[in-house]
């Protein structure tokens, strides 16, 4: 596995408590479309996302993430940033 | 108006607009219009249309022709008619008008601002004081302007709304941590790039739940990593601390904060914001800040009452005692009658119910208001975690006896609606 495909991995399991509707996942599937959640959702899935990588994910970068590819990609960024 | 009337449209008229094609942007409306209807379609009065025909005091009103106690108003210390404080405002109409008409930084600053701003100094110990027309503006001014686009600004998820719009006013980067947890914070703050200033954004009391912040161990770590910080006191000015000065006093980090914002709309009985600040720098902002630069000042009648009532609460130890008594006895009452509270004690003078849902949550209002009392109703997304609750915050002016007449209202208003078995 590349490190992109096991981030990949990692967010699917941290976004698994939060998809009551057990939404199949997919790099396109939306955080607000396609799961549904509203912005408390969002700010515990973050912090948890957060922690696991040791990154931070401002409110900013937040703005620009609609789906779960793009959030692999800010993650994956962020961390070779760090 | 149930349809608009447009002028036809002629393809021949280059200058014409055409028709929207679009949808009616009040389309993303539609579905909390349509839960509105559905709620008052089952016959409830509407919590957030209530209309207050006249105000006996601090803790009495009139709705519907029928006289109300009112258990939630903010109105913690009861100064909105203190005599001293309405003379105040009636002698300043008489002598400076009825309104300014001008920005603070043009024709709107009176010698009413000043007095107001040097009560401010004195009631806080600071060498400087701000104010604004609204509290919602003080945040607003200070979030926006303070931090830039490589600055970083740290706040609580629970964040009161003009915090988190004072943020997307401004270019800052903004990271939240959970609700009141220090090792979240930290954990955030140590994440933070070398470069950039740092500002953390805290709360005295959070008002929706009525909770308080865990200051002294929140600002030892801010300062430890390098950061500013700011307290809003709005919930908490007036009773809080030996000078009453909020949460942040109590707490005994007064010097290690380095602004506080506040709100005239509460403790202090009439309306208008500030941030009081020893930075040597401070005054700066004056010029910088746009909610403060682009609206009026506030009216000299509202400056005036506003500084007879700062001064005032800073002898008010007697009105304080009596406020956390009231908070006390109201938060165990409520409790032994068997409603869940949000917090395990009254940490402020907010007691938040928690409710299963919003049809139980409007059904007691309602039968409160009937039985006499007015709380708050609260609902998401203004709550945290989706929560419906409703919100009592006491007044220094409640009588021993009212409260006592306000918790037999709640057991008859639970029992009328079954919530209480």
């Amino acid at each position: 596995m590349t490190d992109r495909d096991e981030i990949y991995a990692k967010v699917a399991e941290l976004i698994a408590p939060f998809n009551k509707k057990g939404v199949e996942l997919s790099e396109a599937t939306t955080f607000a479309g396609d799961l549904e959640w509203d912005s408390l959702i969002v700010m515990d899935f973050v912090a948890s996302v957060e922690d696991e990588f040791d990154i931070l994910i401002t409110m900013n970068m937040q703005a620009e993430i609609e789906s779960v590819g793009q959030l692999v990609d800010a993650v994956d960024k962020l961390r070779q940033d760090g | 108006m149930t349809e608009s009337v447009s002028t036809p449209y002629d393809p021949a008229d280059e200058t014409a607009v055409q028709p929207s094609q679009g949808r009616d942007l009040f389309s993303k409306f539609d579905a909390l219009i349509a839960e509105r209807e559905a709620l008052l379609a089952t016959g409830v009065r509407d919590p957030f249309g209530l209309v207050m025909e006249k105000v006996l005091s601090p803790t009495r009103a009139i709705v519907k022709g029928k006289e109300i106690i009112l258990l939630g108003t903010y109105n913690y210390m009861g100064m909105t008619f203190d005599p001293d404080v309405v003379q105040a405002g009636k002698d300043a109409l008489d002598e400076y008008g009825a309104g300014t008409t001008g920005s603070r930084v043009l024709n709107g600053t009176y010698q009413g601002h000043r007095e107001v701003e040097d009560a401010l100094k004195e009631f806080y110990g600071t060498e400087h004081a701000m104010v604004f027309s609204t509290g919602y503006q003080a945040n607003l001014g200070l979030m926006s302007t303070i931090a830039g686009k490589e600055d970083y600004i740290v706040l609580d998820a629970d964040s009161h709304a003009s915090i988190y719009d004072g943020c997307a006013l401004g270019n800052a980067q903004i990271v939240r941590f959970r609700h009141n947890s220090v090792e979240d914070l930290e954990k955030r703050l140590k994440r933070l790039p070398a470069e950039g200033g740092r500002l953390v954004v805290l709360e005295g009391v959070y008002s929706m739940l009525g909770d308080i912040a865990p200051l002294r161990e929140m600002v030892e770590v801010s300062k430890r990593h390098g950061a500013m910080v700011v307290v809003d006191e709005a919930h908490g000015m007036g009773f809080f601390g030996e000078h009453g000065r909020g949460v942040f006093e109590e707490a005994g980090v007064s010097d290690q904060v380095d602004f506080v914002v506040g709100t005239f709309s509460k403790s202090v009985g009439t309306v208008g914001g500030f941030i009081v600040s020893n930075h040597p720098k401070f005054e700066v902002l004056r010029l910088v800040c746009r909610p403060y630069v682009f609206t009026a000042s506030l009216p000299p009648s509202v400056v005036a009452t506003a500084a007879t009532s700062i001064r005032k609460l800073m002898h008010a130890g007697e009105k304080r005692r009596h406020l956390w008594e009231n908070s006390r006895r109201l938060h165990k009452g409520l409790r032994d009658l068997g409603f869940d509270i949000a917090t395990p004690e009254a940490q402020s003078a907010i007691i938040a119910i928690l409710l299963p849902d919003q049809d139980t949550t409007v059904r007691l209002w309602q039968a409160l208001l009937e039985a006499g009392v007015y709380v708050n109703m609260a609902r998401p997304p203004a709550t945290p975690a989706g929560m419906y609750l409703l919100r009592c915050s006491l007044c220094a002016e409640h009588s021993s006896e009212e409260v006592g007449q306000i918790l037999a209202m709640f057991e008859a208003a639970g029992r009328a609606t079954g919530y209480l078995s």
